[in-house]
């Protein structure tokens, strides 16, 4: 590693998917809901309220723990984080301190060089997410804060690596192993909004870190490094010194901004919090049973689906997606899993981000039925993204869903393979109205063919099948030189 | 009894109650139609609860804590919320925001703290029985200053769920009454597990007080009879277990060589856990209202300026100066140690007794406004505080007087030993009576 | 020892607030405290974490929160359901 090498460490915040929350009973399902319906006299921080322990929420951590390879620590306490905040209604966090749930551990990344590296755990604790800030008023008018504390008290895991990534990708990437790791382990759902937030530190080897605070998207984390790396480089670049802060991500304008020094004076008076006992729980190791991870996975997929390598990996990059190809391919894993998975990792994908939908709306079967539909060659592979982007929007505006045949027949997308007729009848317009392309091809310019095939193309509104609309377009000009 | 309403209107001169529940209803049960005050910094559902303390003018809660639940399953009235020193932090109950309580004995003095308006509920006949809190000695020294009886029953024993915290470590709710039997009837139904309460044990209390304690073995500590304590108290409370000696116990001599350092141990504990306690306090969910006009830092610091007082103040700032980085070491952590030793002492003694007696208190009841430098107020909680730090019984029984006042003879017990205790202290009744 | 500018900064970092009046007999009266204190220096031994109890956990099971009017009713300032608190900067 040389002097101007790029160190990355990062501290991830999970909200662990259990029924109540991590010290009362009430309900963590808060979102759908309106503002302090989700409270009680433990999580509002009343005087007198006792916080009780979810044992749920600690085999969650525990499950994380095993999968990442991570020593249980013989007895852990929990300790309160003294500073104040209008969302922290205790004045106080509880959190764990210098006796964690677990220490060590790794996680394996494919590395930006190829194979794998390996992404060191220092510790993995639990403890509870406060409430929530929304920021009010203006200058002339005053400005104000209103809280609501559904949120204070939601179990959270927080898994704090060694600053072992070299690159804004590796962290990417650490990232989305670890959320597709929690997700596989069922103690964690990423659609959640708001259910995962990151805290990374970066420097430049040689010159001091900086912590950057409070990035809630997964794009986000990738481009905050990216620009807090291009700063720092620059700073020094310039002879400046880096300077050891705290620095805010403000995701609209994709810059880090320094925070008011308040933060870092933060002294926290850590002390063993004297309402709750310590635990006792590395033996509930053994009895944990790990289900199949993203690694097992995707070996799986490439034996059992003959996926690539590359479609191995993105299918088996969230726990949704896997699910999904398997359900589809389930019916005819032989005959479907080529098609299947092309269409799922290279097309699927690209609509639902495009839609920003999610993959919980979107129906295996009729799915399944589409894949059927290219792999009989009844639909040529335009009219099946066409066929797809209509089932998409029909779930996303929850309108009445057809089935892709119905559509098919609705729109008329059925291949014209054997009417030669309308193919013929196309080609000849194309080239009558395309005099400049036909003088192009005959110069042996290599695109005309292509512009040409596209106008063909739009003309029998993509149903021509190609290979026969090739042959027959290049047969029609060869023939018009002779 | 069946369930009913009882008509609440003392005449209440010595400024015992905050709050009294005029017309206070009850159902039916073993307490049924009874009295009973409530000190205020235990949570009653519907009835203000201040904790004497500016900060919380005005709250409600909107729960019960669990020994008013109990209370009221066992047809108890509550009759109203006793005065106390703010958050339980005094010795005389001169430290309330609303004005001190006066002794009943002797209306020139203190009623002892923080306990004092519970106590002097009783002591001035409005109430038979009472709930108090003990942290340092908080039910102990009201009831001995007062010429009453108070338990702080073992940690562990009575649910903290809606205890207004002080000192999570240290405190407990408990029973004091005209009489022992009151104090044991009243712990009956307050003592057991609770699954609201982390730290609470399954140790119910279903107990007559019995007077047969021949054969019982008494711990004198050489310490709780030394110089710091006034030689007529000491006078009266060896007198009293002499008592104790004629009806067939023994007293063999002790020593708590840990008791160099209790005290400081003490203050060190439960000033640390009530500096994180009291930081909720910041006008936003509850009590007088921060201003939203300035930002957040002004406004807290504002609102906890104006509605703590002096007291809880200074003890916040000592909680908050020993929790901060570079002092953890050397008072928080080693105040821990030095409470190790304490139980190993208690537990190397009661190898050898069953029970230890001594002065609840160094002296009798202060003048109102004699102590005002605060160490000189902390130093009469020596004999108290072990029992905290050791999360032992401690019982305080009227065992005579000194200079006119009454003196409180305490006997402590092993954990969860709270009946021998109250046997104890039951013989001893019995034996005056 | 601690001096008055001590003092002060304490009372800043715990947010309770020190008058100008009370700083000088606050400052001396601490000083006297944490004099007592010092005694904890001679301690020797071991501290003990309380384990009279452990792994006290409940199930993860759902209980009725407070109403919504219930939890905002002993709040100073409410908006909308929010609760409304100074502004954070």
């Amino acid at each position: 590693m040389a002097e101007g090498d790029v160190i990355v460490g990062l501290e991830v915040h999970c909200q662990l998917d259990t029924k109540s929350k991590l010290f009362c009973g009430c309900s963590t399902d808060y979102r759908a809901d309106g503002p302090n319906t989700h409270v009680c006299p433990i999580c509002l921080g009343l005087p007198g309220a006792m916080p009780v322990l979810n044992r749920k929420a600690i085999e969650f951590a525990m499950r994380v723990a095993k999968a990442l390879n991570c020593a249980v620590l013989h007895e852990s306490e929990f300790a309160r984080k003294n500073y104040f905040y209008p969302d922290l209604d205790k004045g106080y966090q509880i959190t764990q301190y210098d006796k964690p749930l677990a220490e060590g551990g790794y996680l394996g990344i494919d590395g930006d060089e190829g194979g794998e590296r390996r992404i060191r755990i220092t510790r993995i604790h639990v403890e509870e997410d406060p409430g929530r800030l929304v920021h009010m008023g203006n200058a002339e008018r005053g400005k104000y804060s209103l809280v609501d504390y559904n949120r204070s008290g939601i179990p959270l895991i927080e898994i704090v690596s060694e600053p072992d990534m070299r690159s804004p990708k590796e962290a990417r990437k650490f990232l989305n192993k670890l959320r597709a790791t929690l997700e596989y382990l069922s103690v964690f759902d990423s659609e959640k909004e708001g259910s995962l937030r990151v805290d990374a530190n970066i420097s430049i080897r040689g010159s001091e870190r900086v912590e950057v605070k409070n990035i809630t998207s997964y794009k986000g984390v990738e481009k905050a490094l990216t620009f807090e790396i291009t700063r720092q480089k620059n700073l020094l670049r310039r002879g400046q010194r880096v300077e050891r802060e705290t620095r805010h991500f403000l995701e609209a304008r994709g810059v880090t901004q320094s925070a008011r020094s308040k933060e870092m004076e933060h002294d926290y008076r850590y002390f063993p919090e004297p309402d709750l006992r310590p635990l006792q729980v590395r033996s509930w190791v053994d009895g944990i049973v790990l289900p199949e991870l993203p690694d097992a996975r995707r070996e799986r997929f490439m034996v059992q689906y003959g996926c690539s390598p590359g479609h191995a990996r993105t299918l088996t990059g969230e726990l949704r997606l896997a699910n999904f190809f398997e359900k589809v391919v389930a019916a005819d894993q032989k005959g479907l899993s080529a098609l299947a998975a092309t269409w799922i990792a290279d097309t699927l994908i690209g609509e639902l981000n495009y839609r920003d939908m999610g993959l919980d709306p979107v129906d295996p079967e009729g799915f399944t039925r589409l894949v059927l539909l290219l792999k009989q060659g009844t639909i040529t592979d335009k009219s099946g993204i066409e066929v797809l982007r209509v089932m998409l929007d029909q779930r996303l505006r929850k309108e009445a869903c057809e089935t892709p045949e119905d559509i098919v027949r609705r729109l008329n997308l059925a291949k014209t393979s054997g009417d030669t007729g309308a193919i013929a009848a196309a080609i000849r317009e194309a080239i009558a109205e395309n005099p400049k392309a036909i003088d192009d091809y005959r110069a042996g310019k290599g695109g005309a063919l292509n512009f040409l095939v596209g106008q063909v193309m739009k003309k029998t509104r993509g149903k021509a099948d190609p290979g026969e609309l090739n042959r027959m377009l290049t047969e029609s000009l060869t023939d018009r030189e002779g | 009894m069946s369930s009913g309403t009882i008509s609440f209107e003392p005449d209440d001169r010595y400024h015992a109650f905050l709050t009294v529940c005029g017309h206070a209803p009850h159902r039916s049960g073993k307490l049924s139609g009874i009295a009973v005050a409530v000190k205020d910094n235990i949570s009653t559902r519907g009835i203000e609860t201040t904790c004497a303390s500016k900060i919380l003018m005005g709250y409600v809660p909107p729960y019960d804590a669990r020994v008013v639940e109990l209370l009221k399953n066992s047809g108890a009235a509550i009759a109203g919320k006793t005065n106390m020193d703010e958050f339980g932090m005094g010795t005389t109950t001169e430290n309330s925001a609303f004005g001190p309580t006066l002794n009943p004995c002797d209306t020139g003095c203190v009623p002892g703290g923080s306990s004092g308006g519970s106590a002097a509920a009783i002591a001035g006949g409005m109430v038979q029985m009472a709930l108090g809190t003990d942290t340092g000695g908080s039910i102990r020294c009201p009831a001995a200053f007062c010429g009453i009886v108070g338990l702080k029953p073992s940690y562990g024993r009575v649910s903290r769920y809606g205890l207004i915290a002080y000192a999570n470590s240290l405190e407990q709710i408990g029973p004091l009454g005209k009489t022992v039997s009151d104090v044991s009837t009243l712990m009956e139904v307050i003592a057991g597990y609770d699954r609201h309460d982390s730290t609470s044990h399954n140790k119910p209390y279903t107990h007559t007080p019995g007077a047969d304690i021949k054969g019982l073995k008494i711990g004198i500590p050489q310490e709780y009879f030394g110089a710091g304590v006034d030689p007529a108290v000491a006078a009266v409370v060896k007198s009293a277990i002499g008592k104790l000696e004629e009806i067939g116990a023994t007293a063999v001599p002790c020593s708590i060589p840990s008791m160099e350092y209790a005290l400081a141990a003490y203050y060190v504990i439960c000033t640390c856990e009530a500096s994180s306690n009291l930081a909720r306090f910041d006008g936003v969910r509850y009590g007088p209202a921060a201003d939203t006009k300035k930002s957040w830092h002004d406004a807290y610091k504002e609102v906890r300026a104006a509605g703590f007082g002096t007291e809880v103040r200074r003890r916040i700032m000592l909680g908050t100066f020993a929790l901060s980085s570079g002092y953890y070491g050397k008072y928080y952590a080693k105040a821990q140690v030095a409470r190790e030793n304490v139980r190993k002492d208690f537990a190397r003694i009661f190898s050898e007794v069953d029970v230890i007696a001594g002065p609840t208190m160094p002296t009798v009841a202060f003048r109102l406004g004699e102590k005002s430098d605060p160490l000189s107020m902390y130093l009469a909680d020596i004999l108290t505080v072990p029992a905290n730090l050791a999360g032992i019984p401690s019982i305080s029984v009227p065992c005579g007087r000194a200079g006119g006042m009454p003196v409180g003879l305490q006997i402590m017990g092993r954990q969860f030993e709270d009946e021998r205790v109250i046997d104890v202290a039951y013989a001893y009744e019995q034996a005056v009576t | 020892m601690v001096t008055e500018k001590d003092v002060h900064h304490i009372a800043e970092l715990a947010d309770v607030g020190i008058s100008p009046g009370e700083l000088g007999p606050f400052t001396h009266q601490f000083n006297a405290i944490l004099e007592y204190f010092d005694i904890l220096d001679r301690v020797q031994g071991d501290a003990a974490v309380p384990r009279d109890l452990c792994n006290i956990m409940r199930g993860d099971e759902v209980e009725p929160s407070l109403p919504q009017d219930e939890v905002l009713r002993n709040a100073a300032a409410q908006e909308e359901g929010f609760i409304r608190a100074p502004r954070v900067m």
